[in-house]
């Protein structure tokens, strides 16, 4: 599942220089780079690089799908890298083929996931003519991209291609994309793979100086009350097996950020679980009261951090970061380790002191036995909450030998995953956290499926989100594509509406939205559905739909004012929390005025 | 406080709009910003002169460094640097202004490339300081037309960027400005 420096899978497919055309060069370089399936959605200006793509399909070496908007194009990339750890691929045509991408193109930059985008142009003598269906695509994207390209002569395009999955790739992985004129695509030339690739200004693995490492050690050895808050870095460098020694060497507990979700197994006694905005109570408590903080490879983000100047008010702070960039950016650490974690994990793990920390575990786990999240997994619900839901698909999914792959949209919903879905790896959980972006996780889900058809993938989706790009459900039937779906269906565009009860006034403006019968919609597209209304029916529709062979919609139409807490505020500080108001959250809730 | 930056990247098209786009997307409060041929064919040399606190101006050199055709970037601030600015400025005249006008001139070692008989031109060579200082000279007179290069920089003799090696981060000096809180230092 690494991202850190792969060799192309493919590399003895090299047979030396040849002469081919544009398109087939296309091709011919993702073989080289291992790509098997791509995403994708033709128009005129791409139509020569599909046209080659017949032979590659013909003969199974690569596969592509067919997506219902290009957007989904690139959340499927994205679904397909995260959950590979590999490149995604998307393929495009000029014009609103390519301007479509760019949401997809930025939820993957913010997240920092490796897709490569191909996207066709006008003909090199049309650029800037305002030609039919021509749009400044590198300009466009060039905001939510690592690097992209604009190709004008056939010479340049193997190199372009080489360079785009190597820039992808390396270092923090992210997104490059390469803009190809129709003209080229016809042209031929002579492709070659084997260049060196020369980029003088790309420093994607920056080496590590021993002596932060060290430094950081000190500090950590000296702490009494040390935590570790732990980010996406963490899957994306593989290095979940190395934080695990340390926690448990060392005696720290582990708060994750919500891309670092399941860094260490949830039901670890060390872990807190996630942090921040819909952190629980005691995992931002900590982060106030710690002497150390250990931030592994996460950004600090305003989500995680809540207002800055008092985020970790009592803590030093040491940052392991691949990205220099991130150092300093929004909170000055004490200590900066920069490099991979790969590698700057295994330097610091030897200079740790074994210690327990028992007095400071043992504040935390007086702070945890005050939280009233057992109040909603072990209540015997009369409605049907999404809390339970959530908890009762993590029941379901713990009993499949099957890897399980959770993939979430944006909201309310997404936030109930993430508190009371049990995650035991890093990778489990595939959501869009940066950006934000709702429909996100339909086609992401289908990504995630298409890398590994045997996963067991749920959708888990709202209302809101679904209906953004639920389309795609004909490509999971066109591919045959087994995903389950489970649509938390509140009738409300539901955190927005939370915002609305809460900051504005319950002035629900824009916020109910009309569903359509699910059941009926998934009939159209001859999924199997079921509706939920009771929580008694929860957990055999579950098993229904994991007795289905194929893809399986399921409507839970949920109690629909429920809100997620405890909630941070925006601009207040990560301890100045909303808790869950007690008692009988689940009967209903009245709301509550903030304090600030 | 002001940063003088020096920035390499290769000389491909779209490089300046790469690294002026990522400086507006990121709320970076540039004063000037000039780009010509550098020494190396290929390579063209940017010079920044950025508005801020060092923390501001950490995070300018390190998201330019992210630019892939960025090559290099050096913070040239704290260095021996001839800092050099060219201004042409065209100032209105009269037979009884024109000798007074050539006078600040001359004071200001600054050159007279073009005259007529309602204005002169005015080419100015010098720091930002100088430049400023004689165009307040002028404006009684009457400005025309004026243009400015903006700063542009070369380190004297041994203080010389180093470009084979990256920049080292300056986050801890940027620490200890910040006192003991993490925050936002506004």
């Amino acid at each position: 599942m690494a991202l850190a420096k792969r060799e192309p899978k493919n590399s003895g497919y090299d047979l030396g220089p040849q002469e081919m055309t544009g398109s087939e060069m296309i091709w011919e370089s993702l073989l080289r780079e291992g790509v098997q399936i791509v995403f994708g959605h033709p128009g005129g200006a791409i139509l020569p690089a599909y046209d080659a793509l017949a032979e590659y399909e013909a003969d199974g070496r690569i596969h592509h799908v067919l997506v219902r908007h290009e957007q989904c194009a690139a959340h499927m990339a994205d679904g397909f890298a995260r959950a590979t750890g590999d490149v995604g691929v998307c393929i495009v045509t000029s014009g609103p083929g390519a301007t479509n991408l760019v949401t997809g193109l930025a939820t993957a930059q913010m997240d920092s996931v490796p897709v490569v985008a191909i996207t066709g142009q006008v003909p090199t003598s049309l650029l800037g003519t305002d030609a039919f269906q021509e749009s400044d695509v590198v300009g466009v994207s060039q905001p939510v991209c690592k690097h992209n390209y604009l190709v004008t002569d056939i010479a340049e395009l193997p190199l372009v291609m080489k360079e785009a999955f190597y820039i992808a790739r390396e270092g923090r992985p992210g997104v490059v994309l390469v803009d190809i004129c129709k003209d080229v695509q016809i042209e031929s030339g002579t492709f070659r793979y084997d260049f060196e690739i020369n980029l003088p200004g790309f420093e994607p693995w920056p080496e590590y100086s021993p002596d932060a490492v060290r430094e950081a050690a000190d500090l950590l050895n000296e702490s009494e009350r040390p935590l570790i808050l732990a980010g996406h870095g963490i899957h994306l460098s593989n290095t979940s097996d190395e934080l695990l020694q340390l926690v448990e060497k060392a005696g720290i507990p582990v708060v994750t950020t919500l891309l670092g979700t399941g860094n260490i197994p949830e039901t670890h006694p060390l872990s807190l679980g996630m942090g921040g905005m819909h952190g629980e109570a005691f995992a931002n408590q900590a982060v106030q009261a710690c002497d150390v903080l250990v931030a592994m490879g996460m950004r600090f983000d305003d989500r995680i951090t809540g207002r800055l100047d008092r985020f970790a008010a009592n803590a030093k702070i040491i940052h392991f970061e691949l990205d220099r960039a991130e150092v300093g950016k929004n909170i000055v650490p004490d200590v900066a380790v920069v490099g991979d974690l790969a590698e700057t994990l295994p330097a610091f793990l030897p200079q740790v002191e074994e210690r327990r920390h028992q007095e400071w575990v043992d504040t935390l786990n007086g702070w945890r036995s005050e939280t009233d999240e057992a109040d909603i997994i072990q209540f015997e619900v009369e409605e049907l909450i999404p809390p339970f839901v959530i908890r009762q698909l993590w029941h379901a999914t713990e009993q499949t030998e099957k890897r399980v792959i959770v993939v979430t949209d944006v909201g309310q919903h997404q936030m109930w995953e993430s508190q009371y879905y049990i995650h035991e790896h890093a990778g489990m959980l595939l959501t869009s956290g940066g950006l934000g972006t709702m429909g996100y996780a339909l086609p992401a889900a289908l990504g995630a499926q298409m890398s590994d058809p045997e996963a067991l993938v749920w959708c888990v989706a709202g209302d809101g989100g679904f209906q953004m790009t639920l389309q795609e459900l004909a490509t999971i039937q066109q591919e045959k594509l087994p995903v389950k779906i489970a649509i938390i269906n509140n009738g409300f565009l539901g955190m927005v509406r939370q915002w609305q009860q809460i900051f504005y006034d319950k002035r629900y403006v824009g916020t109910p939205i009309l569903s359509p019968d699910y059941v009926k919609l998934a009939d159209a597209y001859d999924i199997p559905a079921a509706v939920v209304r009771h929580p008694s029916e929860v957990v055999p529709v579950l098993e229904q739909a994991h007795a289905t062979d194929g893809p399986f919609l399921v409507d839970f139409q949920v109690k629909e004012e429920v809100n997620v807490y405890p909630m941070v505020a925006p601009g207040a500080a990560v301890d100045e929390l909303i808790r869950r108001p007690k008692p009988g959250y689940v009967q209903g809730y009245s709301g509550v005025q903030p304090s600030w | 406080m002001q940063y003088t930056l020096v920035a390499w990247m290769r000389d491909k098209p779209g490089v300046l709009n790469r690294v002026s786009g990522m400086l507006r997307r990121r709320n970076f409060n540039i004063d000037s910003l000039q780009v010509s041929h550098s020494e190396t064919p290929g390579i063209s040399r940017m010079t920044f002169v950025v508005d801020g606190d060092e923390r501001v101006a950490d995070q300018v050199v390190k998201q330019l460094r992210k630019v892939v055709d960025v090559t290099a970037v050096e913070d040239i601030t704290n260095r021996l640097a001839i800092l050099r600015e060219l201004a042409l400025i065209r100032v209105r005249t009269t037979p009884a202004t024109r000798g007074e006008i050539m006078q600040f001139a001359e004071i200001y070692r600054a050159q007279i490339v073009d005259v007529n008989a309602e204005n002169l031109v005015v080419q100015a060579v010098g720091t930002e300081d100088k430049v400023d200082s004689l165009i307040e000279l002028l404006r009684p007179f009457g400005i025309e037309e004026m243009v400015r290069t903006g700063r542009v920089a070369l380190c004297r003799g041994d203080e010389r960027p180093k470009r084979t090696k990256p920049a080292t981060s300056i986050f801890k000096a940027a620490a200890s400005l910040n006192g003991s809180g993490h925050g936002d230092p506004k």
